[in-house]
């Protein structure tokens, strides 16, 4: 897909003034909060099963090498191939070939990221093989020509009018006097189309969430039962997965599984776990003949390693972005790419580069509710601090700022003069603050203050205030 | 160099990993041959009338309707009692699964049961399940010659008898079962774990019932 994350800036502006967005974008503030909440309260172990789930990326991930050759051997064991792609144009190549090869003419889709991270829709659909998305939400920015705005919610940026004035468009072999006001009716409808889909596709197409070492099987998980259908009915099935997304055992699976769902969408497991491995055996009477794994690389090994390793610990569960205040202003869209929110913020300029996508780790307050609600601790805020220092080693950040920033730290490295200068400033900025304690202005940061006033300091500074604090405790103590 | 090579050179030296070699793999050989429990939610961990408990109220939680008979030979009645409870057509989709086909199907004088795949056509499917698991109220079921996948997920509405013994606490035990019955390291094409019938909330959040899966869920818990 084309990359927009230089245009974050724009972006963001746009989506702030965009109504029917800013609309759907208060699902995403009221529902997922909340639910994540209920079900994470109902779990007493829940945050030894973070530890937990934290650990097990870690080890795998520091024995990765040897628990790929441990999966690849076990997949082609049990009768599947593993293909190596290091780059996004090679995995859409092999998905290419394993489609001619199959004389394919539609492929169907269960709802994967990684495939989005390659543009495999496009791709097929260029070289005359029909992708269908079967996921609703994907299956709804499909017709619209859209991508994902959300990791686990794709159509989370739409309400239902523009979701009805879509399948009007696309299904007009359909009655125009029905009625798809409801959106019952519209997941009826959709559950019709795709019906057909399903049973003429010659190809299934699926991401994994996670892959067995032990078993050579892979794990999808939906609520839908679409990523089920994608896979047993098509003679081929084709697993796109990234490397990181190996554990160990299906008992290490099964401790990740237990915080992805309640972190994701507050369920206490999704409605189906299903754990794939080969194709149909010999008395099967269904299930492919053919079954396929993608391992990407595409920058990951890159990562490993480096400060951003632990990264490769999301499971993808978009906790970190449902309960993000950037996110929640300006939706998936703005971010420019696949992945969106705090995850994004650290993934894409791993991924693009920090000179395309350096507008992301700036954009966040720290609140740091991300890193708070992540289930694998990944520590976003951190490596957004690590992307912008590289920003500014490579000097990829504008002038201003990078003067502002010099500017601040030879003071922050001499701390006679900083407490001395703090104590002329803060005081003068007290008094401009005035009664209201607000300043409407200030100098060279009239970005800031054109929207919001600024809280004005106390008159006294940080450094003061804690002499003063601690001299009292001594008091006390006495 | 193959991807394969490239790949795997490029992981191996961003983990600096060539002294430690013996090392590392002796640590994933040791963890593969004995995996480590984990965390256990202790709610799933009572007795077997503990567990039989949670697991209906944890699936009935999830949309998910329950009936408990005595003995397996009163699955084809209870099956029947729902058909008419939901106004559908006696007809039934199932697998020759030999626990199935064991019970009295043609006690029920006026019902059709169709063995083997599903082709889509048919409204209301009949499994048996593998294993239950009490901590999420969900039902394990593993494809086979006589457990067809496609039962599971095609029809409208999907039945799934289980036993009170099957249903353990959580889902390690569930799959280290899955792991006795056919072999460490070994598995059948597919496992499935089903918790309620299938649903979608990509429509402005509202949670609706009957995605692409079964609109219904329907367990039979055979006691005794």
């Amino acid at each position: 897909m084309q990359i927009g994350s230089p245009a974050f800036k724009q972006n963001a502006h746009d989506a702030l003034g965009d109504v029917q967005l800013q609309k759907a974008l208060g699902n995403v503030r009221r529902g997922f909060i909340d639910k994540r909440k209920k079900a994470t309260d109902r779990l007493p172990e829940f945050d030894a099963l973070r530890d937990e789930a934290k650990r097990i990326k870690d080890h795998t991930l520091s024995h990765l090498d040897f628990y790929l050759e441990a999966y690849e051997r076990k997949v082609t064991a049990s009768g599947g191939r593993v293909h190596w792609a290091e780059t996004a144009e090679d995995a859409r190549n092999i998905v290419l070939d394993i489609c001619q090869a199959a004389r394919a003419r539609s492929v169907t889709k269960g709802k994967s990221m990684i495939t989005e991270e390659i543009a495999l829709n496009d791709f097929l659909a260029e070289n005359g093989i029909r992708p269908v998305e079967t996921d609703l939400g994907e299956y709804i920015i499909q017709l619209r020509g859209e991508h994902p705005s959300h990791i686990i919610a794709p159509a989370v940026h739409l309400n239902k009018e523009q979701v009805e004035m879509d399948f009007r468009r696309v299904h007009d072999h359909l009655p125009v006097a029905r009625d798809l006001s409801e959106p019952e009716a519209l997941l009826n409808e959709a559950r019709m189309v795709l019906r057909k889909e399903y049973v003429t596709a010659d190809v299934g197409i699926t991401g994994a969430n996670f892959l067995v070492a032990e078993t050579g099987s892979s794990i999808i998980v939906t609520n839908e039962g679409n990523g089920d259908l994608t896979q047993a009915l098509p003679k081929v099935h084709v697993v796109v997965a990234s490397i990181e997304k190996v554990v160990p055992t299906l008992e290490d699976a099964s401790q990740i599984l237990r915080v992805l769902a309640r972190s994701a969408t507050g369920q206490e497991t999704s409605v189906y776990t299903t754990v794939s491995t080969g194709p149909r055996r010999k008395g099967d009477p269904d299930g492919p003949e053919e079954y396929h794994v993608i391992l990407l690389d595409n920058g990951r090994s890159s990562m490993l390693g480096t400060e951003f390793q632990d990264m490769l610990r999301c499971i993808r569960c978009g906790a970190c972005m449902n309960h993000c205040p950037v996110y929640h202003a300006v939706g998936g869209h703005a971010y420019g790419w696949v992945y969106p929110g705090p995850m994004g913020a650290v993934l894409t300029p791993s991924l693009i580069g920090v000179d395309k996508a350096g507008h992301l780790p700036n954009a966040s307050t720290f609140c740091g509710r991300c890193e708070e609600v992540c289930p694998m601790r990944i520590p976003l805020p951190r490596m957004m601090r690590n992307w912008r220092e590289r920003e500014f080693e490579r000097r990829l950040n504008p002038a201003a700022q990078r003067f502002g920033l010099r500017f601040w730290a030879f003071f922050a490295r001499r701390p006679r003069l900083y407490k001395l200068g703090a104590g002329l400033v803060i005081p003068f900025l007290a008094a401009l603050g005035g009664r209201k304690r607000r300043l409407g202005w200030l100098p060279l940061a009239g970005g800031w203050t054109r929207h919001r006033e600024m809280p004005a300091p106390e008159s006294r500074t940080f450094m003061q205030q804690w002499r003063d604090r601690e001299t009292l405790k001594q008091d006390a103590g006495r | 160099m193959s991807g394969r090579d490239a790949i795997l050179g490029r992981v191996r030296r961003a983990l600096g990993a060539d002294s430690d070699d013996a090392m590392r793999l002796q640590a994933v050989e040791k963890r593969l041959a004995r995996p480590p429990k984990g965390v256990i939610p202790a709610r799933g961990q009572g007795s077997a009338a503990e567990k039989l408990h949670l697991f209906c109220t944890e699936a009935e939680a999830v949309h998910a309707t329950l009936v408990k008979v005595r003995g397996p030979e009163g699955v084809p009645a209870a099956v029947a009692a729902y058909l008419r409870a939901k106004n559908l057509p006696a007809e039934l989709r199932m697998g020759s699964d030999r626990r199935l086909k064991a019970m009295p199907w043609q006690r029920q004088r006026s019902l059709t049961v169709r063995y083997g795949a599903s082709d889509g056509d048919d409204l209301t499917g009949v499994s048996h399940a593998f294993a239950g698991i009490a901590e999420t109220g969900s039902v394990v079921l593993h494809s086979g010659a006589d457990n067809p996948t496609t039962v599971n997920f095609l029809p409208e509405h999907h039945i799934v008898v289980i036993e009170a013994k099957d249903i353990v606490g959580d889902l390690e035990t569930a799959l280290g079962r899955v792991r006795r019955k056919f072999g460490r390291g070994e598995m059948p094409r597919t496992v499935n774990m089903i918790t309620g019938p299938s649903r979608s909330a990509d429509i402005e959040q509202r949670l609706l019932l009957g995605a692409h899966g079964p609109r219904s869920l329907h367990l039979i818990v055979v006691e005794g």
